[in-house]
């Protein structure tokens, strides 16, 4: 285990997320010989993607599939890389100067990097329904996480709802573990696939074509799946049953776990936090970095790759690390013999191939990202959708000034849970474009840190006597 | 066609949006513009404090004038502005740290300023529980208390509004040139005359002031602030050091701003600081030693407010020395917010009549000739 | 809500709220109080309601809980060990507790 005093005062590159981006660019960097170090906050490496894939539980490797276990070679990659990867590790600021602010196991240090590599990955896309924070409710994300890290699988009676192919896969997943699925309930807008559509040919043609349908009809043949326009979580002190409508017809299923997902976002509080500049992605529905091709910002020396940069999902996130980390080299150490940039892009070009199908057809529906009413936007300060949106039709003209009146996004989640929700109602109201209704500005901590841990930074003695009184 | 007001004031902090409230209540029509929206920086983000405590000589007749405001402050504005009012208190870290305050407030109170009392450790920890033993007294202002900036600057913005002002907002100001009896105040969008234009810009005051051939030393400074998670209620006060610096409250929804002067980079032109973590460590221990049940509060958020430092750390307020029309209302050195309310007042009785019963002597701009 | 797959993993004894619960080596806190059945972790210092881990990776902070005496630690990051104290945590924790 690596503790905080073990570290550097500098290294030349700092990859932060230790997922499939985070992990190839620091493999690729080390290789290259640039002093090259990971944090990682989660126990072990892996990301969301390949989470726990060197501890998993999960022997049966038929479970959670190939796609799944082909995480084990970046991981084992990475550690003969000779690059230092430290988990247990959260970065919590990063500025325009490359300071790092990192902690490990409640003790604090600040890192100097040349140059830093963002790897954050995404987070799941808000799901405000009401009743989404009931105990009982739980981002499929989470189920997943807790299958894979831990071999735990629903066994109460569980409800999924929403859209996109995570949704789909952890169904699949749950069922060959022996896990129990009541339903499905599908929330993708029919009028999706006339945008798809035209896309459909160039989805025919990427990896994810065959093994889409495969999974649909795995899970299709086994649990009822409902085309919804409306869902809702009921209880008194957790989640005793969902509420599913689709036209005006309600149903109701009683329910120990709801499983909620519609797809994912760039988790952009770090990066936005050091100021890199971002850009609404209509498409994506969501805000993702200005970046060039080698996945550079807006901040000299600080790269985001992965899908921070944009969703494209595990195996194209680590031809993008590649790439990131490429660069790197290129301007920390031009002497290193570097792989054929060429090949790299050519491969991820076709895993991105069909991700504008996936992008359409997914995208979801207005009322799950809208909400109304009672319904909560900022799960941590309990602010509803209907005091956004009065406070934005009296005046209220952007996130910033709606975190001043309301206190959304100011809890412990710093907006990651209620940014977009927030930018969306404000824009609905206002009869404005996301793009130009904006994002919080978020800042540091981008994790809480206690004082204690603030407290533990090594004090210079520069600083020590300017203070003595 | 330019468009023209009686007054243009420049900047929409909480000064400007307090001056412009003051001119409308006297009849007059001022146009306000703000390059970014009002209370975007330093007004709408500072640390909330309300204290008319140990406040340099030359500013204390406008503390003064300004806590009668605040004290009735939702009749001026219409909005409570999250006022509380449970006193600040300076502690003393040291017995010779007291001995200093014990003179301090003996001179006041020869100058007839009964609003500093020095407490003892007895008093002391009556009034902040909390604090370490080893403190050995201190002074409070029991008047004193803290407000809610961003909601502050807003009810002026919101009632200047209502009675009559108009508020432009994301206009930046790019030049000022006489035209005849006018001032001529050129933007990014259009221009505006008036016979009279007060700078209160804030961190970007000496650019006002440098198209006047008028240039004054101004340092722009962003004071750092961090604040916790929420805590159950365990101090009133607002609570400021002398010797180390530290500002700390414990705001109504339980969380714990720590502030008191440490100070990130600046980056003025981008609207951007960056928070030096190393000193906030600093704040960190101070409040570690001061406060020992805060070892395990989260510190959710840092942040840092741009605004305008002077050499001797007062501000700017009075007529221009080389302008006829013009006036400055800026440079309050990281204590403006509690002056607002009362400083925006006099301005306005200063623009709109030639002079003002408060005294602001020492405070103008021609301390900085060459 | 959930079962343990395969009941693979050393067992490590944590304390939660003064009650023995038993884990495995590889859980977060997070983890093991779904495992256990827990019905919740905090109520909101806002309102007092009741929340429950929710997003497992990070995001989402539903997880706080005292550990070792430290509050509001994302359980879903942390792993286990033997002995561990872990507290839910009940509205607006109190300074220094």
């Amino acid at each position: 285990m690596t503790a905080a005093s073990d570290l550097a005062p500098s290294y030349d590159l700092v990859v932060i997320g230790g997922g499939p981006a985070g992990l190839a660019a620091a493999s690729l960097a080390a290789r290259a010989g640039v002093s090259t170090v990971l944090f990682d906050e989660n126990p072990g490496v892996g990301g969301q993607i390949y989470r726990a894939i060197t501890t998993t539980p999960v022997a049966d490797r038929a479970v959670l599939g190939e796609d799944y276990w082909a995480g084990a070679e970046l991981a084992s990659e990475a550690k003969a890389s000779g690059a230092l990867i430290v988990n247990g590790a959260t970065v919590w600021s990063l500025d325009p100067q490359k300071i790092v602010g990192v902690s490990i196991a409640g003790k604090a240090r600040m890192i100097e990097a040349k140059h830093v590599i963002i790897a954050t990955g995404s987070q799941e896309r808000p799901f405000p329904i009401p009743g989404w924070t009931l105990p009982g409710v739980m981002t499929a994300g989470g189920a997943q996480t807790a299958l894979k890290a831990q071999g735990l699988v629903p066994s109460g009676r569980t409800v999924m709802a929403g859209t996109g192919p995570l949704l789909w896969l952890l169904a699949a997943q749950t069922l060959r573990a022996g896990g129990r699925i009541d339903a499905i309930l599908d929330t993708t807008p029919w009028r999706n696939w006339l945008q798809a559509l035209v896309h459909l040919p160039d989805f025919a043609l990427s990896p994810y074509f065959a093994k889409g349908l495969a999974l649909l009809r795995e899970v299709k043949a086994k649990v009822p799946v409902h085309r919804i326009d409306r869902v809702g979580a009921v209880g008194k002190e957790k989640l005793s049953e969902v509420v599913f409508a689709s036209g005006g017809r309600e149903r109701r299923l009683p329910a120990d776990l709801l499983l909620l997902h519609q797809g994912v976002v760039p988790n952009v509080n770090l990066a936005n936090a050091a100021g890199v500049e971002h850009v609404w992605n209509d498409r994506q529905l969501c805000f993702v970095p200005v970046l060039d091709a080698d996945f550079g910002s807006s901040v000299p020396g600080i790269a985001v790759t992965g899908d921070g940069a944009g969703i494209a999902g595990g195996t194209a996130a680590a031809e993008r690390g590649r790439i990131a980390a490429i660069a790197a080299v290129r301007a920390l150490r031009p002497e290193a013999t570097l792989p054929d940039t060429q090949a790299i892009r050519q491969k991820l070009q076709r895993e991105e191939m069909g991700r504008a199908f996936l992008d359409w057809l997914n995208r979801p529906a207005e009322s799950f990202r809208q909400p109304e009413g009672e319904t909560l936007a900022c799960r941590c300060e309990e602010v509803t959708a209907k005091q956004v949106r009065d406070m934005a039709r009296i005046g209220c003209e952007g996130p910033n000034q709606m975190k001043a009146f309301l206190r959304c996004g100011m809890g412990p989640c710093q907006g990651r849970l209620c940014g977009l929700t927030v930018t969306e109602l404000i824009a609905a109201e206002r009869k404005m474009t996301p793009a130009e209704v904006g994002y919080y500005r978020l800042r540091p901590p981008v994790k809480p840190i206690t004082l204690a841990e603030l407290a533990s930074l090594p004090i210079s003695e520069a600083e020590r006597k300017a203070v003595e009184r | 066609m330019a468009r023209t007001a009686d007054v243009v004031i420049i900047g929409g902090g909480i000064h400007g949006c307090s001056t412009a409230l003051h001119l409308a209540l006297r009849g007059l029509k001022p146009i306000l513009i703000e390059k970014d929206y009002a209370g975007r920086h330093a007004s709408g983000v500072n640390a909330g404090g309300v204290r008319q405590l140990a406040r340099d000589l030359l500013e204390i007749p406008l503390s003064i004038a300004s806590m009668e405001l605040w004290e009735r402050i939702e009749e001026l504005v219409g909005d409570d502005c999250g006022f509380s009012s449970h006193g600040t208190v300076l502690i003393a870290e040291s017995d010779e740290e007291l001995a200093g305050f014990r003179e301090r407030v003996d001179d006041l109170h020869l100058r007839g300023l009964t609003h500093e009392e020095l407490i003892d450790r007895a008093e002391l920890k009556r009034l902040v529980p909390a604090v370490s033993d080893y403190c050995p007294g201190g002074v409070v202002s029991r008047r004193d208390g803290a407000a809610d900036p961003f909601r502050t600057t807003q009810a002026f913005r919101r009632r200047a509004v209502e009675e009559g002002a108009e508020i432009i907002e994301g206009v930046t100001v790019t030049g000022l040139t006489r035209v005849g009896s006018n001032w001529r105040v050129e933007t990014s969008d259009g221009a505006f005359e008036a016979p009279k234009v007060v700078n209160a810009a804030g961190a970007w005051a000496d650019r006002i002031a440098a198209m006047l051939g008028e240039p004054v030393p101004l340092t722009v400074v962003a004071p750092m602030l961090m604040v916790t998670s929420a805590l159950a209620p365990f101090i009133e006060p607002v609570v400021i050091l002398r010797g180390r610096k530290l500002s700390f409250k414990q705001r109504e929804n339980g969380t714990v701003v720590i502030g008191g002067g440490h100070l990130a980079t600046p980056y003025r032109d981008r609207n951007e600081t960056v928070i030096d973590w190393n000193k906030l460590a600093l704040s960190a221990r101070t409040v570690w030693e001061l406060f020992p049940a805060m070892h395990e509060a989260t510190i959710v958020r840092a942040w840092a407010g741009i605004e305008a430092y002077m050499p001797d750390g007062v501000p700017v307020v009075g007529r221009s020395s080389t302008s006829e029309g013009i006036f400055h209302q800026f440079g309050f050195s990281t204590h403006g917010f509690q002056l607002g309310p009362a400083t925006g007042a006099v301005m306005a009785e200063l623009v709109a009549t030639g002079s003002t019963n408060t005294p602001i002597d020492g405070l103008g701009i021609e301390r900085f000739r060459p | 809500m959930f079962k343990r797959l395969a009941d693979t993993g050393t067992a490590v004894a944590i304390v939660v709220d003064g009650k023995p619960v038993a884990a495995r080596a590889g859980d977060t806190v997070a983890a093991a109080l779904l495992a256990a059945g827990i019905d919740h972790c905090r109520t909101t210092p806002v309102t007092g309601a009741p929340r429950a881990p929710y997003c497992l990776m990070g995001v989402c902070f539903e997880c706080l809980v005292t550990v070792d005496g430290v509050g509001s630690r994302q359980g879903c990051l942390i792993p286990v060990h033997d002995g561990m104290k872990v507290e839910t945590q009940i509205g607006k924790r109190e300074a220094g507790r």
